[in-house]
């Protein structure tokens, strides 16, 4: 009787656990704070300050979800995941939102029953050398001892770069990213490549990281973005339009700052944008000040982006791809009417 | 008395000379231990010997000069303490080039609180403080009242650190509390109605079991209770605890948890029951034949799909149950192998004098067993504080993960000599700790040495 018992509640659970794609914004009402798995510590993308608070840009679109919601962009719990573990957690419901530095492939948006909302950094494999090398392109590169980590898809990706390109190379790959940089710092090697974002933070450990620069080459396209379970569109699209939110914003020059005068402006683009014009929030399941709300407490995308991983910060990130479609760059958003 | 004087006798006392200067002082201490190994020069052999000592020790007094000037220069002349006016610590740290003690600093509150909500800092401290009072308290021998501030710290403390540290006032029905001190209450009466002969031979023989099982119960229940009473402290969820906050909850759960069911289970072990025998040797080859990664890892990814997705099952309890579980099995083997050094004449001793499994183990077999295995205990208990920083697989922080994964993450602090310092640090802090533990069970050993020794 006992067993039989614990063999439905198994059961009962397995299939709750199917269903925990449905309302998930219902789910996040209720409980009164948004979910977000987030990465271990990667500097300006999720890290902690002095206190243990989170911030980083891959934070800041979490914080735009909670204050679409709830109008408190600190309504967050995050959940630090490794890299193992971040799909499952999504998927067992854990979270509610991934938003974890993790590349956008095809593999990942049709096998996993798993959703991208969107593209929030477009990072790719860089390459940084000393400046005393005299190199000015990757293509100069031939002969060059190259530093990365093992077993990564950068080790693959550097390899097919100078194959492709019919140069030399010997490549020195080391476990552990600390002792890469050292190797790379005592000159073991010419090279020291991975993602750009992630030559930003590495630079800084090197003794001397004015006397380094990275190199124009991006040899690999790395979409990050946040990630939602498939099957739950209403969801899906409060993480996608909170996000082009921002970029909008951003767009039509609404920032934090001055969200509270542009509810009077005349711009209808803007007005639709502040929840002042239209039913935009209520349609999705929302209050209509629901973007009000993202940039009063976050601020737009190129807010964000200077106080995490910009120029400004230790980061030292220039937009480069990640300037607005209008600047040049790629980040664009379908408007909001 | 004194008014005879004879002039052959001394009245005063002669002036006391020192010792021969070859028998003490820097010098004598130098030809003792350090020379005479290699001033034997009487033989090709014995002269051998001895150059190849002085070259030993050559090469070792300079490698320690070495290790000990590199570590100086690093923590000290090439230190950082301070950061100039209108400079980053990261490039104070940067320039000098040495250790860059201001990150630590800045850092001190993740590596011992985590991510502990500001306000509430106290109650850690005074979490920490009372742990600090009651282990000294129960270590120093002098002290009034040991046993029962033991006993207060294996019982109270636990209750009062966990209302402190999450807040308490935990949801729960009264009703089903009620019901279930009931059943534990009327359990007890019938293992005392047993107990004088009501119902017969039959349910007397189980009366001992009735009363422990009703006696869990209610102290069950109890506990429940307490932990359900609103003290008005504002909760703080686990997944903000950190730093050393963790480590120590994690290894002392461990700790206590598997003393005892070592214990239990040592004794299952060896059991005549074959159905306990059995349940015990499985319990025990299953947890030993996995690592202790892999049970983290397990309860981390695989136990959510099993639950329903609102169940918040708890991370660190997650952790604190796997924890408990695994090093019990390790404990009752090393229990075990105190059991088994007992002669059997202590057994049948017990027996002859009309003594109850239960009072034989607890008067003989095990105070003798135990005294045994305390390099073995101790063993564990260190190896599980150490194992304590496997939790950064589930995402945890522990003092290590609080350095390696919040401190050296922030943009602000990144700097060449950042991570090495910070694991100086961290190294420091698990060597002090687990160097007590050490000391403490030699002198236990010591204490409780009863003469078996050959």
């Amino acid at each position: 009787m006992k067993k039989l018992a614990f063999i439905g509640a198994l059961a009962g659970a397995g299939l709750i656990a199917g269903m925990a794609s449905a309302a998930t914004l219902d789910d996040v009402k209720a409980k009164g704070f948004v979910q977000c798995g987030v990465s271990q510590g990667l500097p300006g993308f999720s890290n902690q300050n002095d206190a243990g608070e989170w911030s980083g840009i891959d934070v800041a679109v979490c914080r735009a979800v909670a204050a679409a919601i709830f109008g408190d962009a600190q309504a967050t719990r995050f959940t630090p995941l490794s890299a193992k573990e971040r799909f499952t957690a999504l998927s067992s419901g854990e979270i509610d939102i991934l938003s974890r530095n993790t590349t956008w492939t095809m593999t990942r948006d049709t096998q996993l029953g798993l959703n991208f909302a969107g593209t929030n950094y477009y990072d790719g494999q860089g390459m940084m050398v000393p400046k005393a090398l005299g190199v000015t392109s990757a293509l100069e590169l031939s002969g060059a001892a190259i530093c990365t980590n093992t077993g990564t898809t950068t080790e693959l990706n550097i390899t097919d770069f100078f194959r492709a390109n019919n140069m030399d190379f010997s490549l020195i790959a080391i476990e552990n990213s600390d002792e890469v940089v050292r190797a790379y710092d005592s000159g073991r090697c010419d090279v020291f490549t991975t993602d750009r974002s992630g030559l930003a933070a590495e630079r800084l450990k090197l003794t001397a990281p004015d006397d380094h620069m990275v190199l124009p080459e991006i040899i690999s396209k790395e979409p990050l973005g946040p990630v939602v379970r498939q099957g739950d569109d209403q969801w899906f699209n409060i993480v996608r339009w909170s996000f082009f939110a921002m970029i909008n914003a951003e767009e039509l020059g609404v920032s934090s700052e001055n969200v509270d005068e542009m509810k009077s402006s005349d711009n209808p683009n803007i007005q639709r944008l502040v929840g002042v014009d239209g039913n935009f929030g209520t349609e999705m399941g929302l209050t209509n000040d629901w973007a009000y709300n993202i940039i009063k407490h976050v601020g737009n995308y190129g807010e964000v982006y200077e106080a995490t991983v910009g120029p400004n910060t230790p980061l030292k990130l220039e937009r480069g791809v990640n300037a607005l479609w209008s600047k040049g760059g790629l980040q664009y958003a379908p408007p909001i009417r | 008395m004194t008014d005879r004087n004879f002039a052959y006798v001394r009245t005063e006392e002669a002036p006391r000379m020192p010792p021969p200067s070859d028998t003490h002082g820097p010098v004598h201490w130098l030809k003792e231990n350090i020379l005479s190994t290699m001033n034997d020069f009487s033989s090709p052999a014995k002269t051998v010997k001895s150059v190849v000592m002085m070259l030993l020790t050559v090469l070792s007094v300079l490698s320690a000069y070495a290790v000990i000037s590199g570590m100086l220069t690093f923590l000290v002349v090439n230190g950082t303490f301070s950061i100039p006016e209108g400079v980053s610590g990261a490039d104070a740290c940067r320039e000098n080039g040495g250790a860059c003690w201001p990150f630590i600093a800045a850092k001190m509150r993740l590596m011992i609180y985590g991510a502990y909500p500001g306000e509430e800092l106290w109650r850690v401290d005074v979490v920490y403080v009372l742990l600090a009072i009651g282990i000294a308290w129960v270590v120093w021998e002098k002290a009034p009242a040991r046993g029962l501030v033991g006993a207060l710290m294996l019982t109270a403390y636990p209750i009062v650190a966990f209302i402190l540290l999450t807040g308490g006032a935990l949801e729960g029905s009264w009703g089903a509390k009620g019901v279930w001190a009931v059943i534990g209450l009327a359990l007890f009466g019938v293992g005392i109605a047993a107990d004088k002969g009501v119902g017969g031979e039959a349910l007397n023989a189980f009366s001992g079991a009735f009363k422990a099982i009703g006696g869990l119960l209610v102290g069950i229940v109890l506990v429940g209770a307490i932990f359900s009473i609103e003290f008005g402290l504002e909760p703080v969820r686990t997944s903000l605890w950190g730093g050393l906050l963790v480590t120590f909850v994690v290894a002392l759960t461990g700790i206590v948890a598997s003393l005892p069911l070592g214990i239990v289970l040592a004794l299952g072990r060896r059991s005549q029951l074959p159905v306990v025998r059995m349940l015990s040797v499985i319990f025990i080859e299953f947890w030993r034949g996995v690592p202790l990664i892999t049970v983290l890892f397990m309860s981390s990814v695989m136990l959510p799909f099993f639950l329903p997705p609102d169940t918040e099952f708890d991370k660190l309890l997650r952790a604190l149950i796997g924890v408990a579980l695994f090093s019990s099995a390790y404990m009752a083997e090393v229990v075990r192998g105190g059991l088994q050094a007992i002669g059997k004449g202590q057994y049948e001793g017990g027996m002859s004098l009309g003594l109850s499994y239960w009072q034989q183990m607890r008067l003989i077999i095990l105070p003798q067993a135990l005294v045994l295995v305390i390099p073995g205990i101790v063993n564990s208990f260190i190896a599980l504080f150490k194992d304590t920083t496997l939790v950064l697989i589930i995402g945890l922080f522990d003092l290590l993960g609080a350095v390696q994964n919040q401190a050296l993450k922030d943009p602000e602090w990144i700097n060449p000599t950042a991570g090495t310092t910070g694991y100086i640090v961290v190294a420091f802090m698990f060597w002090v700790f687990c160097f007590g533990m050490s000391r403490y069970s030699q002198a236990m050993e010591r204490k409780l040495y009863r003469g078996h020794k050959r």
